[in-house]
């Protein structure tokens, strides 16, 4: 152990081994290592979150890789089997729907037959049913945050997945089943690093606030990439410390990490309170190690946030490139002819009409990023017309798409010119992307009991197979 | 006359959140944010980002250097009309700026 500046006290400090921000990301073995060296009490990782988009969330599935979360998660395993603590994931299989945390159980069942490990593995369960969220609305139990979509009980019933964000209680719930593995649903990024610090008795300010800081791994380092932070929570406060020998913890960069993805700099809202770290010093114990003192924890009432996505229908691409400096120049114009064009194909042709389909042209290199924010006007040597038709049934998007595609190929600039045509990139030229969904919920479920919207499962699992210890 | 780009260290936009985006400025030195954070105008980062100015969140941390803005996403993130899923192309606009 490294010298602290902890002061005496009953409360030994908890030391909680971050690897890296999320599980698919990567992160140094050499940290990793010194990390095991160095010991811990815990080991936790996110599993995701909402910043890929609605997608996983209505698919209830991961975005990131199997084969790399394997390979990260088996070398995770072998940490915990070597220190002998118990080993943490949150928000599993990005989304943290039930299928994600199964989907996250089924390759620790396999990693546990490669590895030869006999386990104690907690499933802790985030899935919300629409339809009991929407008799919650009704009991004036869900309130919106600011800002919030407009959503009606009967639009949370048609949702495709509903999840809650589980607090440090239901996480705490888990690891007295006394796992070896925690594998949770959908919950906070910190939760997963305070529950045991905030168990065992620590500072809850100073809990929460190194849980806000780890969260990212080193993100709060002088070397992001390098993955590997400990925090460790005491009676007063928490200290952190890089795992990688290159990187450093500066009161800059821990400071700094508040504002990351962060609205408000010095609160944090979780479940059953807020953190405030408006009063938080931080300190320099060395070149690089950080000490934090100050912050607090402001107790509120229990409610957990609620996330769903909705399917609000299916979507083809296609992509043409304008490289002729005459198209170039006038690609606007080009571009709102060639939209008026396709609607009047589509009605035609298909009988479609604006309720059942759109279709949106961005222009790649004028301002596809921005839309009409786009400030910096240049000519480009070439533009891609991105062109995105959405519709409302699965096959229709597809049929609009090979019907947009000669035309996206061949729309002349005025009626007497010769055709031209222009780049497509690929064959076949559209590109079905398949359900398109959106977050549809931006609310807080209040709870009586912590674990009146979770589930706790328990099993033993081993080389030779699964066995179920207790259902709770 | 300089662009924000010019007096900054570094400029980062990315979500808070399906629902907003925050965007940090880091000045880098004392000089840097004391030139800067009063020649920012709140109403004109507003404007940029085609946010309504009383829904524009604003904080100013010496201590960091940092001038911070968080708002509600003009799209939420990931719908239809969508055009920057992780909301970082903020940064580049403000970038851009001219003080």
């Amino acid at each position: 152990m490294p010298a602290t500046d902890a002061p005496e006290s009953h409360v030994p400090a908890t030391h909680v081994l971050v690897p890296s921000g999320v599980l698919g990301l990567g992160f140094s073995p050499e940290a990793l290592a010194c990390g095991v060296a160095l010991g811990c009490d815990l080991i936790a990782i996110d599993g995701g979150s909402t910043d890929s988009g609605p997608h996983s969330l209505g698919t209830g599935r991961s975005k990131y890789s199997r084969v790399v979360c394997k390979a990260e998660w088996r070398a995770l395993m072998e940490a915990r089997a070597a220190l002998g603590v118990p080993l943490v994931i949150g928000t599993a299989g990005t989304c943290g729907t039930d299928s994600a945390v199964d989907w996250m159980f089924e390759i620790t069942h396999e990693l546990a037959a490669e590895l030869g490990q006999r386990l104690r593995v907690a499933r802790l369960y985030s899935s919300q049913p629409p339809e009991r969220v929407a008799e919650a609305m009704h009991a004036g139990r869900v309130r919106p945050l600011t800002p919030a979509p407009e959503v009606t009980p009967e639009g949370v019933e048609g949702l495709a997945n509903v999840v809650a964000l589980a607090g440090v209680e239901q996480v705490q719930a888990a690891l007295a089943t006394g796992a070896d593995i925690v594998i949770a649903g959908r919950c906070t990024d910190t939760a997963i690093i305070a529950a045991l610090p905030l168990a065992r008795g620590a500072h809850p300010g100073a809990a929460w606030h190194g849980a806000k800081i780890a969260e990212c791994g080193a993100l709060c380092s002088t070397h992001p990439g390098t993955g590997v932070v400990r925090v460790s929570v005491d009676a007063t406060g928490f200290e952190v410390e890089p795992m990688a020998p290159e990187a450093a913890c500066t009161p800059h960069s821990v400071s700094a990490h508040m504002l990351y993805e962060n609205a408000d700099p010095f609160r944090l809202h979780e479940p059953g309170g807020h953190l405030d770290v408006t009063g938080a010093r931080y300190r320099a114990l060395d070149a690089r190690r950080v000490r934090v003192e100050g912050s607090e924890w402001v107790p509120g009432p229990y409610t957990v946030k609620l996330e769903g996505a909705r399917l609000v229908g299916y979507q083809t691409t296609l992509l043409a490139i304008l490289r002729e400096e005459r198209y170039v120049t006038h690609a606007r114009t080009w571009a709102a002819r060639l939209h008026a064009r396709l609607v009047a194909e589509v009605g035609a042709k298909l009988g479609l009409t604006a309720a059942d389909y759109d279709i949106e042209i961005r222009l790649i290199g004028l301002d596809a990023a921005m839309g009409a924010l786009e400030t910096r006007i240049g000519q480009p040597a070439e533009v891609g017309a991105l062109c995105l038709v959405t519709a409302a049934r699965a096959g229709w998007a597809d049929e609009i798409a090979r019907l947009a595609n000669p035309h996206l190929l061949h729309f002349p600039l005025t009626e007497d010119e010769p055709l031209p045509t222009f780049a497509f990139p690929y064959s076949p030229a559209q590109t079905g992307r398949g359900a398109l969904y959106e977050f549809a919920l931006n609310h807080v479920l209040a709870l009586d009991d912590p674990m009146a919207a979770f589930r706790l499962t328990v099993d033993e699992i081993g080389p030779e197979g699964l066995r179920d210890a207790a259902a709770a | 006359m300089p662009l924000l780009r010019d007096l900054t260290r570094k400029v980062a936009a990315k979500n808070a959140g399906p629902f907003q985006v925050t965007v940090d400025i880091f000045c880098g030195s004392d000089q840097a944010f004391d030139r800067v954070a009063p020649a920012l105008e709140t109403e004109r980062v507003a404007r940029l980002f085609g946010v309504m100015p009383q829904l524009m969140r604003r904080f100013d941390i010496p201590g960091l250097h940092v001038v911070k803005f968080s708002f509600p996403r003009p799209v939420v993130q990931g719908s239809r009309f969508d055009r920057d899923m992780h909301g970082a192309q903020f940064a580049t606009l403000l970038e851009e700026l001219d003080l």
